[in-house]
């Protein structure tokens, strides 16, 4: 069947083209040529020294641990680590780039020819990545609040900070699939251990460049770039708007400019940047006051294993090792050091299954509504874990652990604090009080008492619910299933029993079925110490 | 005691032994500059108290008989294009004209912690841009041999000092002659190291490729006891070299006889004045009469060496001076807008040789001339590299003339930039291939004006240079 486009839907009859630049800000404690803090959120111009400060006569020098991570970012992101790479000078004037150009990496970057997995409505698709490059980044200019519209301030802590820049080859169809790009990117990035991708500080960027085309063309159509878009929504929404409007622009029969536009994100819109500021000849060439940076064999080697695992085949292994869940694993993995806690809380605990359970079922719901991230959670794996050893134990029981948990969170303590400040409660396993208990139970529910003794098994769950209901949770369920396990039919005057927690065999006395007690006296070889009345509840084994 | 061709030392035996102390030495060398510098030009800052402390501190040492430092309360100048803590540093520019560095370049550092007393410093051609010195944002210097002539460029300055008794000795940069040229035109012992020997951290980047730190001084053995000063790696700068330093005072002392020395017919060419060829000629037989065996070679790419420098130079300084924006230091016009407040900055700032070269540099990296000219010169430079590598595998060292002609009149070329790149015909080889080269005194015109020799080495070979420039020295 040949199925028509209807004219109204030009949207259909165009595909986009987008790739994406993303800068990335290295975890390293100085700077990338110099020894400076970067530290976020100093007073301004505090780490400074006379090279980032770009004072005449200083020099860079390279920081080895930049290089070590950025090498690694490459791997983890598919990328070959060229042996030979070299830091190029970009030249450009701004008031916050101290020496009037950017130590970048040009034709000769760290690494090239990449690529990651991204899930799409289609299933996986690997999405290139060019290269990924290291640099240097810019101080900070401050417009707002200062006295007289026009000036600006310059805070040049940032300023040599190092960054890589990843480019994507054009492979991204759909402002759908460069969301989940960006996603997997910062996910596996957080997990190297390599960035912390925090939008918020700056210390991961993107800029987006995008065409459209008719469908089924191969060639592609003119790019306009999307630069300051500070959240990966803001960039699926900056892209769906720029697809409509390239769209419309070109069914009027108008044609692309090629342009740096910038994103409104409170209008939704794009807009064009004054044409003044896009004519760049950054005139690059090899930065001559760094040696080329080589990376040979050993040294890929080294930096190859200091490879973590990535959260795919992580979620995997805690799922075959742990007996988790696809749902528990894809929680627990949300970040690498939630993961490493788990791993380790679980591996100590007698349960790993019950810790994947109380952060599922008790850990995420508290942290969702008091909004915390759960980086932030008060209480720490290693508080899951003992948690979990002591309901495993018996010690303590679900309804107190729920308290427990709801006392961390008012208190923002961890919970072996809290569970100390308490005063290690235990739950009742004080044996004669829960039989008293259970006796007040059966006497209360003649019926069901009736029908249980008729051997109608399912009420067991009936006495139990009962029973802890009437010990407002407090007693151990392990022994109240125990305690109300009905002894099958009630025991007659010559019986041959056994008594729990006693040695040897007992010969039924009499019986009070009122009382729910009998009285035994002790065969050859019993454990005579005492001879009493028993509850019915005690003896076994017929 | 005074200040007359006093040599390093000289200096140190007369403290050690205290015939005379630092701050008396240093007090008559500040009335020396304060009499004699009106005329010549030398000094752009004087540092009297920093100097007067220092030579207190080398007094006190001396006082208690403790062994002195190798450089003790030597009294030095530095070439304005280092930074100096505390100490205005301008480069020669107007630019800087009010900038006092908040460090210090580690060349300096390292001569104080030797003992040096730095007395001030050096008047240059703007931001070592130029041959004659005409280029300073301050004022000319004049040759003290001949005060109507240049004393060279860029370390002008620094050459004056040194041949006029205002300094025993003096640290200036090479760029593209800059310290052999002057040291040439003013009589002086000028060597420029190898490329990555001495650390550049704190020397104001020229072209950071070629520009080198070197001692300015009267003897030979002086330039290697502050070439051993000074040499070494250093973790601030990347492109400084970790091969071990020799011992280069007692290398001097090693005979030369059986050296092999070049003799390249390309120095010797058009453009070579008559006199300049006679006095280097003689001094080549000079060598041979101390037992060198002379042997002829060749230097193919020589005729490209200043074309292919000018680019690669101007290429590099295009970016080195983009810092100079008025926004954090330095000069800064007023006005309404950022872009405005640049030009004008820049506009009012430099002056016009440094314009003139951050224009070509700009234009040598432009998109669509790179691969024409930059790339074209670094290709060049790696041949004219290789003619060295060819050259050094038949001699130990190679010898020239350090410039075509001696000084020249003030005014004479500086209308006629061409003219005067043409003065560093015979300099600018070795900066490009990275290669050692002294120039010690060898003659003078019938005008009374030196003649400068220039002796070229292999890389981190200064010991023959040196040991070659002290035997013909002591023989002349
Ligand atoms: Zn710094």
């Amino acid at each position: 069947m040949v199925f028509k486009l209807p004219p109204d839907a030009p949207h259909l009859q165009y595909e986009p083209v987008i790739g994406l630049e993303v800068h990335v800000q290295l975890l390293t404690a100085t700077k990338i040529f110099c020894s400076c803090s970067t530290r976020f959120g100093d007073p301004p111009n505090t780490n400074t020294c006379p090279v980032c400060l770009g004072l005449p006569g200083a020099l860079p020098v390279l920081n080895r641990k930049a290089v070590e991570f950025a090498a690694l970012a490459a791997m983890v992101l598919g990328c070959r680590i060229n042996e030979t790479s070299v830091f190029a000078r970009k030249n450009y004037f701004y008031p916050d780039l101290p020496k009037g150009f950017q130590i970048s990496q040009y034709d000769k970057p760290l690494a090239e020819s990449g690529g990651i997995e991204v899930p799409t409505s289609q299933g996986n698709k690997k999405i290139g990545i060019t290269r990924v490059h290291l640099e240097e980044d810019a101080g900070k200019s401050l417009h707002d609040g200062f006295a007289g519209s026009d000036t600006t301030a310059i805070d040049l802590n940032r300023s040599g900070v190092p960054l890589i820049e990843i480019v994507s080859e054009p492979d991204i169809a759909s402002p759908q699939e460069a969301y989940e790009y960006l996603n997997r990117l910062k996910e596996i990035l957080v997990y190297t251990g390599v960035s912390d991708c925090n939008m918020e500080e700056g210390s991961l960027r993107c800029d987006a460049n995008i065409s459209v085309r008719p469908r089924g063309q191969t060639t592609f159509g003119t790019k306009a770039e999307i630069k300051n878009i500070n959240s990966f929504r803001f960039i699926r929404d900056a892209l769906e708007y720029e697809i409509s409007r390239q769209i419309e622009v070109l069914e009027a029969g108008g044609t692309i400019t090629q342009e740096t536009r910038l994103y409104n994100p409170d209008e939704g819109k794009t807009y064009s940047m004054r044409s003044k500021e896009q004519a760049h000849d950054y005139r690059y060439f090899p930065e001559p006051d760094l040696l080329p940076l080589l990376l040979n064999a050993k040294r890929r080697a080294e930096i190859q294993s200091m490879q973590p695992e990535l959260p795919e085949a992580l979620r995997n292994r805690l799922i075959a090792e742990h007996g988790i869940s696809a749902q528990d694993a894809a929680v627990l993995t949300s970040n690498k050091m939630l993961a490493d806690q788990f791993e380790r809380a679980a591996k100590a605990a007698k349960n790993p299954k019950r810790v994947a359970g109380l952060v599922q079922n008790e850990l995420m719901g508290r942290l969702k509504a008091k909004g915390l991230a759960i980086e932030h959670s008060p209480i720490t794996m290693d508080g899951v874990a003992l948690s979990a050893d002591l309901v495993e134990s018996g010690a303590i029981s679900g309804k107190m652990l729920k308290d427990l948990y709801d006392l961390c969170f008012e208190r923002s303590q961890d919970f072996p604090d809290v569970y100390e400040q308490t005063g290690r409660p235990q739950q009742s396993s004080d044996t004669s009080a829960l039989e008293k208990i259970v006796r007040e139970v059966f006497a209360a529910n003649p019926k069901q008492r009736e029908q249980y003794r008729g051997g109608k098994e399912t009420l067991h769950a009936f006495f139990v619910g009962q029973v802890m209901k009437a010990s407002k949770g407090q007693a151990n369920p392990q022994l109240v299933n125990r305690l109300t396990r009905y002894p099958g039919r009630v025991p007659a005057t010559g019986d041959k029993v056994e008594i729990e927690g006693r040695t040897g065999q007992f010969e039924v006395v009499s019986v009070d079925e009122e009382h729910w007690q009998a009285e035994v006296r002790p065969l050859a070889g019993a454990d005579a110490s005492e001879l009493a009345l028993w509850s019915l509840l005690r003896l076994v084994a017929y | 005691m005074t200040a007359n061709f006093l040599t390093i030392d000289a200096v140190r035996s007369a403290l050690q032994e205290r015939r005379l102390t630092a701050t008396a030495l240093t007090e008559s060398y500040f009335a020396k500059i304060e009499k004699q510098d009106g005329e010549i030009g030398a000094y752009v800052t004087l540092s009297k108290e920093r100097a007067l402390n220092k030579a207190a501190a080398v007094d006190e040492l001396a006082a208690k008989g403790d062994p002195l430092p190798p450089l003790a309360g030597v009294p030095v100048g530095i070439k304005d294009v280092m930074v100096t803590r505390g100490v205005r540093t301008t480069a020669g520019s107007k630019m800087l004209g009010n900038y006092i560095p908040p460090y210090d370049c580690t060349a300096v550092a390292r001569m104080e912690a030797a003992g040096v007393v730095v007395l001030g410093k050096l008047n240059c051609d703007e931001f070592a841009m130029g041959s004659s010195n005409e280029n300073s944002a301050w004022r000319p210097v004049h040759n003290p041999r001949d005060l109507g002539r240049v004393p060279g460029g860029s370390s002008g300055g620094a050459a004056a000092a040194v041949a006029a008794e205002m300094a025993v000795a003096a640290l200036g940069s090479d760029t593209g002659g800059s310290i052999r040229q002057p040291a040439s035109f003013c009589g002086i012992v000028g060597l420029k190291p190898t490329y990555g020997r001495v650390s550049r951290y704190g020397l104001i980047a020229f072209a950071s490729s070629l520009d080198h730190i070197g001692p300015m001084t009267k003897t030979v053995r002086d330039a290697a006891i502050l070439l051993q000063t000074i040499a070494g790696s250093d973790p601030m700068d990347s492109t400084s070299h970790p091969a071990t330093v020799p011992d280069y005072v007692a290398g001097i002392e090693q005979p030369v006889r059986g050296l092999r020395i070049g003799v390249a017919q390309e120095y010797f060419g058009e453009g070579l004045n008559h006199e300049v060829r006679i006095a280097v000629e003689a001094a080549i037989q000079k060598l041979a009469a101390l037992g060198c065996e002379i042997v002829k070679v060749s230097l193919p790419h020589t005729q490209y060496a200043v074309p292919t420098y000018y680019i690669v130079a101007t290429a590099e300084a295009s970016s080195n001076l983009a810092r100079f924006d008025g926004v954090r230091y330095g000069y800064r016009a007023e006005a309404r807008t950022l872009s405005g407040m640049y030009r004008k900055t820049r506009d009012q700032g430099f002056g016009m040789e440094v314009k003139r070269r951050i224009m070509l540099g700009t234009y040598v990296l432009s998109a669509g001339y790179y691969d024409a000219y930059y790339l074209k010169a670094q290709k060049v430079r790696t041949l004219l590299a290789r003619d060295f590598d060819d050259a050094f595998t038949k001699v130990d060292a190679i010898v020239t003339p350090t410039t075509p002609t001696a000084a020249f009149k003030l005014g004479e070329k500086s209308d006629d930039p061409l003219a005067m790149y043409l003065a560093d015909i015979y300099t600018v080889t070795a900066d490009l291939a990275g290669i050692p080269a002294i120039s010690i005194p060898c003659g003078e015109t019938k005008e009374k004006l030196p003649i400068g020799l220039q002796i070229l080495g292999k890389h981190f070979d200064e010991v023959t240079i040196l040991q070659l420039a002290d035997a013909y020295e002591k023989a002349a």
